[in-house]
């Protein structure tokens, strides 16, 4: 098995959907010549040439409405924005065009596309780019939404996005990208609904996905020395849910906390936290924890900053709540 | 005027029995709409037949594709859909052209090449460019009008596709139907420049100026644009002055326009003006013209017929066509 770097392995998934299906197509700002902001589709323009990796001008809105058009017309996809931020521009083209053509025609059409791209926040990047816009695309149906944070999971999921017959969006970390992981040396691919225990435990279950489940490891670990043994859910897939695995960590440790990047107001994680409050009621001994972002534009200042998002602390903290140990 | 006497009656004919019938469905389904049987938003055609009938004769069916916006019911005649399941589809029946789930705006038939009906002012822009994307990817001959309003203008969906369009060379043809008011707002007052052609200079795409009632004229214009879009990949913007003579949709009485000016439309209405050419020329009489109308009530009263007898959609195609 070889150790690789989260883009390293993105850009493998890229490759090999690119070699096995002509009809795979990246764009984005970027993607060819400079081989990528986040180098994650490096080399993709030597290999497959400028009809199959297009550098797009500054037009979210036009080359993603573009992208869409095109896989009505057969083609796949996979569209890069710089930053799920810059994105915003281009939602009306995914809500009302990639995902209601096939309802509004009764079942004519199908939409082939990937659109990925960092998702939330990093470092020293103040308001307007540390936003985490996953529950924007939860909530509607007929998008596919998926967070790996493993160089694993964005492999295996990245694959199984570009052969989807649905859009999906595929919601990175910029602070992701160097991390390194073991990725097997033979295919695979993850079906999406597939959530990962990521640690087994029996006392509580910190619930999370993307960036904030490395989070969830490290206060894990800082529990364990507490005698508290706490199983980390990894949900992998947002939409669609694996309630089945959610469910069945929930009734084993009766706790349950869960941790979104997000505001709290109507985020992915406000709203896992009312599924398992209404769906696993009578397995529950504490009501449901959130940890989520404060409420608030991010500042620039890395203390403030740092002091908005989850922290270990802050997840410890709620677990401890969720086992009245505080 | 283009001269008519290159044409002869076996393809005037069907162009004006098209134009009468595209005429007729729509002052049915505004009847049917003032009966309450058709609901929601309901954009009628009348006046500007001349724009999708003249434009669907230089299309090569079968590969070429169509996109407008909501306002296309005509779009959806003349390329080839059954009135029937049109008017199903304005009805919200199952046996409508998209099972009642889009209605009068949302009208498709993926394989002749009609991909829709929008809603969203101008979003469709982007998506034609992407079907001419694939058109080209694939080499499959094809090319894509994209249709809009003057309303769509100025959306930057419009100029983010134009420039990708000419940028990436792509197979498309852009027709600005200029019908003169996005909903009550005249061009006048939501355009900076009076000509919306010179939009597409801007973007270094071939633009001109068409007659939207000589059906002629728009047939021959739209003809070639879609031929240098097939052999040169070069994209063409076409506006396309018209006129509509009913309301934005059927909640607007049009207030804004005077009695004098509709009127003076009325004049040069793109099917008289053929039936007269047409009679000049020696290929229509006035029994003939009746014998068109007749048969063109004919098939819209069957349309409602169908689709008045055509059951509703059930309760478990909620579920269905969500996901592919």
């Amino acid at each position: 098995m070889a150790i690789m770097t989260y883009r390293e392995a993105l850009r493998q998934a890229l490759d090999e959907e690119m070699t096995r299906d002509p009809n795979v197509v990246v764009m984005g700002e970027e993607v060819a010549q400079y081989d990528g902001a986040y180098k994650v589709t490096k080399g993709l323009l030597d290999k497959y040439g400028p009809d199959r990796v297009l550098d797009t001008p500054i037009t979210e809105l036009g080359f993603t409405g573009l992208a869409v058009g095109a896989a009505f017309g057969g083609i796949r996809p996979v569209v890069e924005w710089m930053t799920i931020q810059f994105g915003l521009l281009a939602v009306d083209q995914l809500i009302n065009n990639a995902v209601k053509y096939r309802a509004m025609s009764g079942g004519q059409f199908a939409c082939p596309m990937v659109v990925r791209g960092p998702n939330g926040p990093a470092e020293y990047l103040s308001a307007q780019h540390s936003q985490s816009f996953a529950s924007y695309f939860v909530h509607v149906p007929g998008f596919k939404v998926v967070a790996p944070v493993t160089p694993y999971d964005a492999k295996g999921l990245l694959k199984t996005a570009i052969r989807d017959n649905n859009p999906v969006i595929f919601l990175e970390s910029e602070m992701s990208y160097g991390h390194k992981g073991e990725v097997p040396d033979e295919e695979y691919l993850i079906p999406f609904g597939s959530a990962d225990v990521k640690r087994a435990g029996k006392d509580v279950t910190i619930v999370s996905f993307s960036k904030p489940v490395l989070m969830c490891l490290e206060a894990a670990e800082a529990l364990a020395k507490e005698g508290i043994d706490a199983e980390v859910v990894d949900l992998r897939s947002l939409r669609p849910l694996d309630h089945e695995t959610l469910y069945a960590s929930v009734r084993k440790t009766n706790r349950c906390v869960v941790v979104d990047e997000a505001w709290p107001q109507c985020s992915v994680g406000s709203w896992i936290q009312s599924l398992i409050q209404k769906d696993c009621f009578d397995d529950l001994d504490a009501p449901v924890e959130l940890v989520a972002s404060e409420d608030v534009p991010m500042p620039y200042n890395h203390t403030l900053e740092l002091e908005v998002q989850p922290t270990v602390e802050k997840i410890t903290g709620a677990a401890k709540r969720a086992l009245y140990r505080s | 005027m283009r001269p008519i006497k290159n044409y002869d009656a076996s393809f005037l004919r069907p162009l004006l029995e098209e134009m009468v019938l595209i005429r007729r469905f729509e002052e049915k389904a505004g009847q049917m709409y003032g009966l309450k049987k058709i609901g929601g938003f309901c954009h009628l055609y009348n006046g500007q037949e001349a724009v999708c009938s003249g434009a669907s004769r230089g299309m090569k069916h079968g590969v070429d594709v169509l996109l407008t916006g909501y306002r296309d019911h005509g779009h959806a005649i003349a390329m080839g859909m059954d009135p029937k399941g049109i008017m199903a589809e304005l009805y919200g029946k199952i046996t409508g052209v998209s099972k009642g789930k889009g209605g009068s705006m949302h009208l498709f038939d993926y394989e002749k090449g009609m991909w829709g009906g929008n809603g969203i002012v101008g979003g469709q822009i982007p998506l034609a460019t992407g079907s001419a994307f694939a058109q080209k990817h694939k080499k499959n001959g094809g090319a894509t009008i994209c249709y809009f309003g003057d309303g769509a203008i100025h959306q930057g969906a419009f100029h983010e596709a134009m420039n990708l369009a000419e940028l990436w060379k792509l197979p498309i043809v852009f027709i600005c139907e200029n019908n003169q008011y996005g909903m009550g707002t005249s061009v006048e007052r939501a355009s900076s420049v009076k000509d919306l052609y010179v939009k597409g200079q801007a973007y270094g795409i071939p633009s001109k100026m068409v007659d939207g009632m000589d059906v002629i004229a728009v047939y021959e214009e739209v003809k070639d644009a879609l031929e240098t879009a097939r052999t040169k990949n070069q994209p063409s913007f076409l506006e396309i002055k018209t006129y509509r003579y009913k309301g934005h949709s059927m909640s607007d009485p049009a207030k804004y326009r005077t009695k004098e000016e509709t009127e003076a439309y009325l004049l040069q209405d793109p099917i008289l003006l053929l039936k007269k050419r047409m009679e000049e020329a020696g290929l229509l009489t006035e029994d003939d013209y009746k014998a068109i109308d007749k048969k063109a009530k004919e098939v819209v009263m069957q349309a409602v017929e169908f689709a008045e007898a055509s059951p509703e959609p059930p309760r478990e195609e909620i579920w269905a066509d969500i996901y592919a």
